[in-house]
């Protein structure tokens, strides 16, 4: 088959175009240059784009950059600051895997008529008995990557492959290692890739007009100030500045009012979860369906039953921010992907 | 009458590996023989040639049969002249031109040789022509050492450059006016030239450097420096003219670019080497240099000259010049054979900038429903090198400022496509071009 590799310039993505090659594939590598901005992290800095070159060069594989700069300001940069801005808290890894990888990049894939797109992503691609094929978990649970890849429809996860998702982190290190690799030993992207650590409220207060605001107590009893909403998630124990007697949680947000509310755990709990932009792998999900939830990267599974676009908690669990995917799993498998509303 | 030069030679230990000046002894002048570094068997066994010699017009090969080269405004690759010569040169001037002794000076007269012979081509005094590293520093040199030199006297610091430089003297304009000059865009017409109107309304007499590029490097556009200069001179009276002249001096003659105050040109535009250019400075103009140290090339450019490279520049731009007359018609003639056949698969296809303005070997072509950087990997892998226009330090395509200073919509700058031919050019790399690029474009816009 004729593969384009999206090659980050990181190890998985390295040792997935070794195995492609190796498996007898016709294999191009690509890596995106997506922000022109400073950052100090992930995967589109000039760095990595050396780096995903010189193994493209050591595996002997054509390599290519595409600048996609300003689609991928259009499609995360701009709608992650807007989320922000309504009081989500948005996702720009899947964001960017949705509308840019799977969306851009397979667009292109496909018209220059290669046959397959392949990332470095720890998840697996698995085909049922009508032939049609679906994001599963990857052979190495604690780096599983399936939820970031959840919103993905079946009509794109049909031209995907993900080879290293049937190894272990540390297998894919060892392989890089035999091959020489210059990303073998290097430190995984853990940030997201268009802000500098840290700085997340620094780089969506120069974004955001904020304005400062009331915190107050579920009961609506003043607590304190802030400076601007901007920044706060829903969940965060810490920087509410609150001084309590107990650990106080973000509960609430309401932008137009600029209020933050906070809690106890206990006022943070739900038993279902409301769904926005459902998109189920392949056919519609029938009401009732038991699921696995999955509402972060590495959070725990949890079970519950699907109704229409909300889904019913087993057990309450801490309240998802809106504007996190929820991912929803047949066992191992992805059956849809969503938003938290 | 000049003083002979007298010459002692004194004897040296023999030990193993030592270099034998028996040869040198007593003989003027030098024979530069004497102090030739080892140099490869192999090497020597091919026939190595010495000295600035005659050029050969015949194209060679490019190093890949397979493949069609047509990335020449990028980098056109050294003539097999240069690179004949080279190693010979390498062994033989292997001390620093800048130092007193015997073979100081012969690689300091290989220098000086190198860059008479450079001035006669570009039509300027030896005096006038700094050896640089590259088309790019010799920009940054004329820009900044031009206007940081004004800025010094106390002099105004305004500058007028073209919206459709290149990236050396627009980064080097961007670094000036961050440091406190004002620096204005004159805008360029649809034809791909310079609007000269326009450029007039900027120039006065707070301007101190105008720069306005010979042959444009992505559209191939030739500019009418002349009436420039005539603009100058008139409405800027403290202004210095700089051209970059890295396109142009494969194509067009000295005459193009003689009205200029400083001139840039690199050596691997021409088939001489990467890593080498020159800037004319002509008589009266005051830079700072940008590059401080030891004082080399009359205080404008600090470090040891690269002889080799000035060496292959004057052997490059001498057999540039003389093969011009039927070069020019015989890769204008390769370059319309390849257009027309576009033209007949592709009838939508943009051509970019006027006719009447474009160099020989320049087809800056536009496919509406493409986009450059799937045209090129498919170019790639299909065997032809070509280039959408600029490239970044990443390797990414950006959008092109040139095109868009031109007033070509988004859409059409989308699918930019350069290809650019050259000495090594011939009818097989455009019959591979015409060979794959419809079926290319056919299969981008869904047809295939």
């Amino acid at each position: 088959m004729r593969v384009l590799v999206a090659m980050s310039g990181g190890v998985d993505s390295s040792v997935a175009a070794a195995m492609l090659r190796d498996a007898g594939h016709e294999v191009t590598g690509v890596t995106l240059k997506l922000w022109g901005g400073d950052s100090d992290s992930g995967c589109c800095s000039v760095a990595d784009v050396e780096d995903a070159r010189r193994v493209a060069q050591q595996l002997d594989l054509p390599h290519y950059v595409f600048n996609l700069t300003a689609e991928f300001d259009d499609r995360v940069v701009d709608p992650y600051v807007a989320a922000y801005a309504a009081g989500r808290t948005p996702n720009p890894c899947v964001e960017c895997n949705r509308s840019v990888k799977w969306g851009l990049l397979l667009e292109r894939c496909r018209t220059m008529g290669f046959d397959a797109l392949a990332t470095g992503h720890h998840a697996r691609v698995v085909r049922d008995e009508g032939g049609r094929a679906w994001i599963a978990r990857g052979a190495d649970a604690a780096k599983d990557q399936s939820y970031v890849l959840s919103v993905l429809g079946g009509d794109v996860v049909v031209d995907t492959m993900l080879p290293v998702g049937d190894l272990t982190k540390a297998e894919v290190r060892a392989r890089a290692e035999a091959l020489g690799l210059r990303t073998a030993t290097k430190a995984e992207s853990m940030d997201v890739c268009f802000i500098r650590r840290d700085e997340r409220t620094t780089f969506l207060r120069s974004r955001v007009p904020q304005a400062p605001g009331p915190i107050v107590g579920v009961d609506g009893a003043p607590l304190g100030e802030h400076d601007g909403v901007a920044g706060f998630t829903i969940g965060q124990r810490r920087g509410t500045g609150v001084a309590a007697g107990e650990r106080r949680y973000v509960v609430d947000l309401d932008v137009g009012t600029a209020t933050v509310v906070v809690g106890r755990r206990e006022d943070l709990l739900r038993d279902r979860i409301d769904l926005v932009g459902l998109t189920p792998t392949h056919d519609p999900i029938p009401d009732g369906t038991s699921v696995l939830v999955q509402t972060s990267a590495h959070g725990v599974p949890v079970v519950g039953t699907l109704e229409a676009t909300r889904v019913h908690l087993a057990e309450p669990r801490p309240r998802v921010a809106p504007g996190q995917v929820v991912a929803l799993y047949d066992g191992d498998r992805v059956i849809a992907g969503a938003y938290a509303g | 009458m000049p003083t002979p030069i007298v010459v002692a030679v004194v004897p040296v230990a023999h030990g193993p590996g030592a270099v034998d000046l028996g040869s040198a002894r007593g003989r003027l002048p030098i024979d530069n023989a004497a102090h030739r570094l080892k140099v490869p068997v192999a090497v020597r066994r091919a026939g190595v040639r010495r000295g600035i010699g005659p050029y050969t017009p015949d194209p060679m090969p490019p190093a890949d049969p397979a493949r069609a080269y047509l990335d020449h405004a990028a980098s056109t690759p050294p003539h097999p002249d240069v690179l004949a010569a080279v190693p010979g040169w390498l062994a033989d001037h292997g001390a620093n031109p800048t130092g007193m002794h015997t073979a100081a000076r012969a690689a300091k007269r290989a220098l000086e040789e190198a860059r008479e012979r450079i001035a006669a081509v570009l039509g300027c005094e030896p005096g006038e022509v700094v050896i640089t590293g590259g088309g790019t520093e010799s920009d940054n040199l004329a820009v900044k050492g031009t206007v940081r030199a004004a800025r010094q006297a106390g002099d105004p610091d305004r500058t007028v450059i073209a919206a459709f430089e290149h990236r050396a003297v627009l980064g080097a304009a961007d670094r000036l006016a961050r440091e406190g000059s004002e620096v204005a865009l004159a805008p360029a017409t649809p034809s791909g030239t310079i609007d000269l109107d326009r450029l007039a309304e900027l120039l006065d007499e707070r301007v101190a450097l105008v720069s306005v590029m010979t042959v444009n490097n992505e559209v191939g556009t030739r500019q009418p420096l002349a009436e420039v200069a005539a603009l100058v001179r008139a409405h800027a009276p403290r202004a210095r003219l700089h051209t970059d002249a890295v396109q142009a001096c494969t194509w067009v003659d000295a005459d193009a670019y003689a009205e200029a105050d400083l001139v840039a040109v690199a050596g691997h535009k021409v088939g001489g080497l990467r890593g080498t250019g020159a800037l004319v400075v002509r008589g009266g103009v005051h830079l700072l240099p940008e590059i401080e140290g030891g004082g080399q090339e009359r205080d404008r450019r600090a470090g040891t000259p690269d002889v080799v490279g000035a060496l292959a520049l004057a052997l490059a731009l001498e057999g540039t010049a003389a093969a011009r007359p039927a070069e020019a018609t015989r890769i204008a003639g390769l370059r319309d054979r390849l257009l027309e056949g576009l033209f007949a698969e592709i009838p939508d296809l943009v051509l970019h900038g006027a006719s009447e303005h474009r160099v020989a070997g320049f087809a800056p072509i536009g496919l509406p429903g493409c986009d450059s950087e799937s045209l090129l990997v498919l170019l790639d892998l299909a065997g032809v090198d070509a280039s959408a226009g600029s490239s970044c330090a990443s390797g990414a395509t950006e959008p092109s400022h040139v095109l868009t200073a031109m007033g070509v919509d988004p859409g059409t700058a989308k699918g930019a496509l350069r290809l650019t031919l050259g000495w090594s050019s011939s009818d097989r790399d455009v019959d591979r071009v015409l060979e794959v690029l419809p079926g290319i474009v056919r299969q981008l816009r869904g047809g295939a």
